[in-house]
């Protein structure tokens, strides 16, 4: 009985994560000029979305390109502040379900593989965003 | 193969008819697991908190697969079909036959198999992903447990999973692990019967399991899985397996691995590999 206990606890304890260095990921993603080329990317994998184009139908996409720029340079340690709303109140009256934010994950999973993001980078960028899941979805 | 067929297309038409919802596959790829050998969602040697197919909330889905163990002197063979609804509950069913190649002859089970997700989410949130569930075993071939001490041939196993995904673990790779806790009173998960000279009530098992992926296809991991020790006429031993799983897409899961199942019925030393395939819809 101890001996899987044990084996549990040593799993959880080195599971337990690590805060990455400030600015390493920004500068992992290419800067912002990285980022901005990664969101373009991710705007064109949104496009043919059947699951979630049409919530961005009359969205101003420039100012949402500029916007998730800004927001994922801030969140991963780069020199820029986000100046847009707060992401409750952006995504709010929204009702995005869980199946929807995923749907928006795997976009941008396609996003960083097509700017042939390594997967350590895109794990880092991933488990930031995820933390905001319940400031996005089901509001 | 008859019979798993009528309970798979029975099973296929009370989702169908009685679920007015889609057939979805809102969750991220892997995070349905694969099928163990019990027919539920997790490993291979064992159920995990989360639950299988890919359906996220309002959605179900289905999952058949396959698989096969070949140790030193056995073989096993799992058909099993298991349907999710709404990432909540999950329902299944496998028959196992577990060929006995150098005794001779073949055992052969049912198990059907209920688990609810209580809490949690595998992928999003602190708190890890909380599942109860149940295998109701039915032994179809009671005469060999029964002349080697077994005391009856079905029971019903009880458990409690967690399972955690870390999304940047360890070597900035997605990493998962799941413990779960079982009260079973089966011999060699049910092969052998259950209860037996040495004990016949439920005991508390510890299963365990790590994965890593070391891209979105691709994960590595081992199992552990605790056993009961019920029948004199041959000591049981823990299972360990060490796997690879592969997930091209959403609907296709291969999982290969090396196990070791130490001595079954007095038979030393049975190590082997372990092949499953699964396909969701
Ligand atoms: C963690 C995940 C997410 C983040 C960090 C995020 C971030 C942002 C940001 C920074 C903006 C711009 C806000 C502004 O213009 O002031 C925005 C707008 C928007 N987001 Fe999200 N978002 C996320 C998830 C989602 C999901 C899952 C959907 C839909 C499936 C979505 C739909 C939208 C839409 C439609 C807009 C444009 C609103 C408008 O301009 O009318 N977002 N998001």
């Amino acid at each position: 009985m101890i001996k899987p206990i044990a084996f549990l606890l040593l799993v959880f304890m080195v599971l337990t994560p690590v805060p990455a260095k400030a600015q390493q990921l920004y500068q992992e993603l290419g800067g912002r000029e990285g980022i901005s080329q990664l969101v373009e990317s991710l705007i064109l994998e949104i496009a043919t979305d059947d699951r979630i184009i049409h919530y961005f139908a009359d969205a101003d996409i420039d100012r949402f390109h500029e916007m998730l720029t800004l927001h994922i340079c801030e969140v991963t340690g780069g020199p820029c502040t986000y100046t847009g709303a707060p992401m409750p109140e952006v995504h709010r009256g929204m009702a995005i379900s869980a199946s929807e934010f995923n749907a928006l994950v795997e976009d941008l999973i396609a996003a960083m593989e097509a700017e042939k993001i390594p997967v350590g980078t895109q794990n880092k960028l991933l488990a930031i965003l995820a933390a905001m899941r319940d400031d996005v979805i089901r509001l | 193969m008859t019979r798993f067929s009528v309970v798979g297309v029975l099973l296929a038409s009370i989702a169908v008819v009685a679920v007015p919802a889609q057939a979805g596959k809102g969750r991220l790829l892997a995070t349905g697991g694969a099928t163990t050998v019990e027919g539920a969602g997790g490993g291979g040697i064992t159920p995990w908190a989360t639950l299988s197919s890919y359906a996220e909330a309002g959605e179900w889905g289905a999952t058949v697969a396959y698989s096969e163990a070949g140790v030193d002197d056995f073989g096993l063979q799992v058909q099993g079909v298991s349907f999710t609804y709404s990432n909540r509950i999950e329902v299944s069913y496998a028959r196992q036959e577990f060929g006995l190649d150098t005794i001779g002859g073949e055992l052969e089970q049912d198990i059907w198999g209920a688990k609810v997700r209580l809490a949690g989410d595998l992928v999003y949130g602190d708190m890890p992903q909380i599942s109860i569930g149940l295998q109701h075993k039915r032994n179809q071939s009671f005469a060999l447990p029964q002349a080697v001490g077994a005391r009856s041939d079905s029971g019903t196993d009880y458990y409690l999973s967690a399972a955690k995904l870390w999304l940047n673990g360890p070597f900035a790779r997605t990493w998962l692990a799941n413990a779960t806790v079982r009260a079973t009173r089966a011999n060699q998960i049910g092969l052998l019967g259950f209860g037996g000279d040495q004990g016949d009530s439920h005991e508390l098992m510890v299963e365990a399991a790590v994965a890593m992926f070391v891209n979105r296809h691709w994960a590595i991991g081992a199992e552990y899985r605790q056993k009961p020790d019920n029948l004199s006429f041959a000591s049981e031993h823990d299972w360990h397996d060490l796997f690879v799983a592969w997930f091209p897409n959403k609907t296709i899961g291969v999982v290969g691995a090396y196990t070791n199942l130490k001595s079954i019925a007095g038979l030393p030393d049975q190590k082997g590999w372990y092949l499953s395939l699964q396909a969701s819809f």
